[in-house]
């Protein structure tokens, strides 16, 4: 593989860029593989890559549907964080923490990850008694949490609307400095470049047909593209979840949701970090070309559409706005639309199944991207060992069961009002 | 926006309703025991298709009635919607 250097970039200039390698190959599906990765996004190339690189694994397909980042990985508002309550979510992705500030090193691809920090804006004296006691949470497990009163808050986000006549004052807010943004695009393909130089054939265009199960085990996979035989495979399908378990004749506490996102035009650097109104569902950070990122509810009912209805947009920036007046003035240049796997708790399922071989990795709701090395990293542990690693002990597949439900927010059962 | 058949007030924007879930959960019978598995399956187990889903509604906005739709979650096409007590065909 050719490395991205300095140098490379100036000996490849001499030759108009035209003489570039392949960054992954386009392989046609072999007989048989020891793991079958379904799903090329975040999850399935993280997955892959750590499978081939920490145990030595490289006989592994992944299979796509559509192409390549074009997924969730693509759609989502590039927001990586840890600030979480329980140990469970919170050891789990402050481990993915420092994955990600190693990340563009390590797949020697610039992820642009930028730890500009993120505020959770409070608006209630009970809402800012909660942030203390995430915020004490937070720092036992060793993530940086910093709780703010509303004149600190000001100093980070002038431009919010601190006068006195509105409906949610901003009474403070809970800080993570290390939190930040990537960029989502480059996650993908720096990870699906590494898998592929390891040997890892990346498959695209190939959609799962059916399973091939026999005395309880997996015995391979059938796809649009042929029959691949194989023990294990890796379920990384987000959005389609509950799609292919249909197929496997399984029901899961997951229900699949929209989740829509929208970018306004392009303005000078206004917004540093991440901020959330915690008075509604609204979130926003700025890109580096300048626009605006915003993402809030989801559309509220059962969908698998990629698109989103106009009521949840304007009732998200009704939020976005008063909170921030300016942004009344923009113009949106593009909304779109992604499809989540939402749990019943808010938490992801990382585990082992009844079949013998079948590895499910599900349930990210609408967080998924800032644990995609996490998450890729304790699953390979998981489909490799054939146990699950301790970070991912708690996201079991039998916890809604047992009553060991990791409910972050609280809110139940309802998926769509989560 | 969609807009939704109320068996009791007619169309009506989506706005005026709020959505309620898979509409095919059936709660254990009451006064039984009830296993682990049982229990599991009603609270948290759902099947969410892709294609036709019978799911609830409620009228929050208008008649405050509760209601089932039948509708498809992949172009969000409403073929049907029905009084509690009625079957989806």
């Amino acid at each position: 593989m050719q490395k991205y250097s300095i140098f490379s970039l100036i000996k490849n200039a001499f030759s108009n860029h035209e003489k570039w390698d392949l960054a992954w190959k386009d392989p046609s599906p072999k007989k048989e593989y020891d793991v079958v990765i379904i799903g090329g996004g975040g999850h399935g190339l993280a997955t892959a890559y750590y499978l081939a690189k920490e145990h030595k694994i490289t006989k592994v397909a992944i299979i796509e549907k559509g192409w390549i980042g074009g997924g969730n990985i693509g759609r989502n508002t590039t927001i990586i964080r840890s600030n979480f309550m329980y140990d469970d979510n919170a050891r789990f992705n402050e481990f993915g923490m420092n994955l990600w500030r190693n990340m563009s090193q390590e797949l020697n691809f610039n992820v642009m990850f930028s730890p500009r920090g993120i505020i959770n804006l409070a608006h209630s004296d009970a809402q800012m008694n909660a942030y203390a006691r995430r915020g004490n949470s937070m720092r036992l497990n060793g993530i940086d949490a910093v709780l703010l009163n509303r004149e600190e808050v000001k100093k980070i986000i002038p431009m919010a609307d601190f006068s006195d006549d509105v409906r949610y004052p901003i009474f403070g807010g809970l800080a993570q400095p290390s939190a930040g943004t990537a960029r989502h695009d480059a996650v993908a393909w720096g990870y699906a470049r590494q898998a592929d130089s390891m040997g890892v054939d990346i498959i695209q265009n190939c959609e799962v047909t059916g399973f091939d199960v026999s005395g309880g085990k997996i015995q391979g996979v059938r796809t649009s593209r042929g029959d691949i035989k194989t023990k294990k495979i890796g379920l990384c399908v987000a959005g389609s979840t509950n799609v292919l378990a249909e197929k496997l004749n399984i029901t899961l506490p997951i229900e699949t949701h929209l989740l829509q996102a929208c970018v306004s035009e392009p303005v000078k650097p206004v917004l540093d970090g991440v901020v959330t109104f915690g008075a509604g569902h609204f979130y926003i950070s700025q890109s580096d070309k300048g626009e605006m990122v915003m993402g809030g509810d989801l559309d509220g009912y059962n969908s698998y559409a990629q698109k989103g209805n106009l009521p949840t947009i304007q009732h998200v920036l009704t939020g976005g706005i008063a909170l921030f007046p300016f942004l009344s003035r923009l113009k949106m240049l593009r909304t779109w639309g992604g499809i989540m796997d939402m749990s019943m708790d808010g938490s992801p399922i990382i585990d082992k199944t009844h079949i013998d071989g079948l590895y499910l990795n599900c349930g990210w709701c609408y967080g998924g991207f800032k644990s995609v090395p996490s998450s890729g990293w304790t699953f390979a542990h998981t489909i490799a060992q054939d146990r699950v690693h301790e970070l991912n002990e708690g996201f079991s597949l039998n916890r809604f069961s047992k009553g060991y439900l990791l409910d972050e927010k609280g809110l139940g059962t309802k998926t769509w009002i989560s | 926006m969609l807009s939704i058949k109320c068996p009791f007030c007619g169309y009506r924007s989506q706005k005026e309703f709020a959505y309620g879930g898979d509409g095919t959960v059936k709660r254990p019978e009451l006064n039984q025991e009830i296993s682990d598995d049982k229990w599991n399956e009603f609270v948290y187990l759902r099947k969410s298709p892709r294609g036709k889903h019978v799911e609830l509604w409620h009228h929050v906005a208008g008649c405050r009635q509760w209601f089932k739709v039948q509708r498809d979650t992949v172009t969000h096409e409403i073929f049907q919607t029905a009084k509690m007590n009625e079957e989806i065909k």
